[in-house]
């Protein structure tokens, strides 16, 4: 109970909409945090009462079943009340606008709204507009914080740092949220980014942020520390950026052959859901190097740190 | 985030030292031969620190205890971040840490330590925390400072030195091995308290 030692860092964001605004001390206080809340997930009883009496809505209008239950598994081991409302049980399928839905919900008292969207900025949108703690589950083409955030914790974890890694994350960058957030945090922590895929899919104008552009897989995957490989999102592509399965595996799938290309202490991470035998062969999806559901472990301990802090906080 | 700094805009405060290494080293002394005196059983004993001073301090009583010629005890880190009664109420949070402790807790008994000993709070959050890894026999409680002002009716079993304080008064606390800074105990008058 004394006063806190100088220069001790604390958190003060009700909100996450996205990585790119996160100083990397942020990030690190993030990962830190989630340290703890894996420990949780080690005790007897699994269940803390960090957000009891806090009321979480999972609010999701784009379609997803992994990232809606790890929210909902976090929320409920830290003894927040949950709701899940989907796009077809909402009002938003009978005209309502998002900003009335999300006031009926701040109306119900929902302390926290955890929001998946189609249109980038939704979060944000409701972030300046409401009381309530949002929470960016993925917006659009634009940011997916806690699959960044869960990504590098489970680096870190494996790797010890993340600083000085070769991270290659490969195939469809363009619409990816997922690619966007682990670039911003990967960068923030010191890791070196290569981004792989058909030019379509990976333009230049990304190096931009800081990373490089390869067409060739095979001569990337050598120095490779870790590889990131998204999935193929058929639902959100038109046709003429797809050079079409069979040849997608050619150029940039990860087969058996290919992975003798890699370190033998390189990880292989996919955010899910995979599609077997295109992104990735079936056997390294289930291999020794393959860290993917550690990936899903480490979600819900990245989640509950960030609805510990963010929902944690008093709100103005 | 912010760099706490302890920058303080208000007239400077008067510090009084109350304790110096020597002083904190005869009251850790003198907790660890009382925790002997009342545990014949030392085995079952876990000395169990909140982040960050006093897993320091339960480190330094095993340490004292060892000394003495006994067995090594056993000791855990129990952070009480998740376990607290003031959801939602603090503008910044502090950094959580993992906790440990040594495994089963059955017929053991538990003692949390702690720096300073103030309103009870964080002794009812530990021993909330202490609860979900299992049931120990007992739980005790050992401090360095019991400065007063309890607002729960908790108590403390073994107590390095009674510091009687004013409400505005701060207990500042700092440890070698914590705070890279020589261990003192100051008592921290505010001017407008």
């Amino acid at each position: 109970m004394t006063e806190p030692g100088k220069s001790e860092t604390r958190w003060q964001r009700k909100d996450l909409l996205g990585i790119r605004e996160l100083s990397a001390e942020e990030v690190t206080f993030i990962l830190d945090t989630a340290d703890a809340f894996k420990e949780v997930g080690t005790r007897e009883i699994k269940k803390v009462p960090a957000l009891r009496g806090k009321t979480l809505v999972n609010f999701f209008v784009e379609p997803s079943t992994r990232t809606r239950t790890s929210f909902e598994i976090a929320a409920i081991r830290l003894s927040a009340d949950v709701i899940n409302i989907s796009a077809t049980s909402s009002s938003l399928t009978k005209g309502e606008t998002l900003k009335d839905t999300a006031k009926i919900l701040e109306a119900n008292h929902a302390d926290i709204i955890v929001l998946r969207h189609g249109s980038s900025g939704a979060p944000q949108f409701l972030a300046e507009r409401l009381r309530s703690s949002i929470i960016n589950a993925g917006d659009g083409a634009h940011e997916h914080p806690t699959q960044a955030l869960l990504d590098l914790y489970t680096i870190r974890e494996r790797k010890g740092a993340v600083a000085g890694l070769h991270v290659v994350i490969i195939g469809d960058i363009l619409f990816s949220r997922v690619a966007r957030s682990n670039i911003f945090g990967l960068l923030k922590l010191g890791a070196r980014v290569t981004l792989v895929g058909p030019s379509t899919l990976v333009p230049r104008e990304f190096e931009k942020l800081g990373v490089t552009v390869s067409y060739d897989i095979d001569e990337v995957l050598p120095t490779a520390d870790v590889v990131n490989l998204l999935r193929i999102q058929h639902e959100r592509q038109r046709k003429e950026y797809f050079p079409g399965v069979g040849e997608y595996i050619r150029l940039f799938g990860l087969t058996k052959d290919r992975a003798k290309l890699l370190k033998p202490d390189c990880l292989i991470m996919h955010p899910g859901p995979i599609n077997r035998g295109v992104e990735i062969d079936s056997e390294l999806a289930d291999g020794a190097q393959s860290v993917i559901l550690d990936q899903v472990t480490n979600g819900l301990a990245i989640r509950m740190a960030v609805l510990y802090l963010c929902g944690g906080i008093a709100t103005p | 985030m912010t760099n706490n700094q302890n920058a303080r805009t208000s007239p400077a405060p008067a510090t009084l030292p109350v304790m110096d290494g020597e002083a904190i080293n005869r009251a850790l002394r003198r907790i660890a031969h009382e925790i002997i005196e009342r545990n014949p059983e030392l085995a079952s004993v876990i000395l169990a620190g909140i982040p960050s001073r006093g897993v320091e301090i339960a480190r330094r009583i095993a340490g004292i205890i060892e000394s003495l010629g006994k067995s090594p005890i056993e000791t855990g880190v129990i952070d009480v971040s998740m376990h607290r009664d003031d959801v939602g109420k603090r503008a910044e949070l502090p950094r959580v840490r993992a906790s440990w402790l040594p495994l089963p807790l059955e017929n053991k008994t538990v003692i949390i330590v702690d720096d300073v000993f103030f309103t009870g709070r964080t002794a009812r959050a530990a021993m909330d925390a202490i609860s979900s890894f299992g049931r120990p026999a007992r739980i005790q409680l050992a401090a360095l400072i019991d400065r007063g002002h309890r607002e729960l009716p908790i108590r403390v079993d073994y107590v390095g030195k009674n510091l009687p304080t004013a409400a505005g008064e701060r207990v500042r606390l700092r440890l070698e091995n914590v705070d890279g800074e020589p261990d003192a105990v100051w008592l921290i008058k505010e001017e407008n308290a």
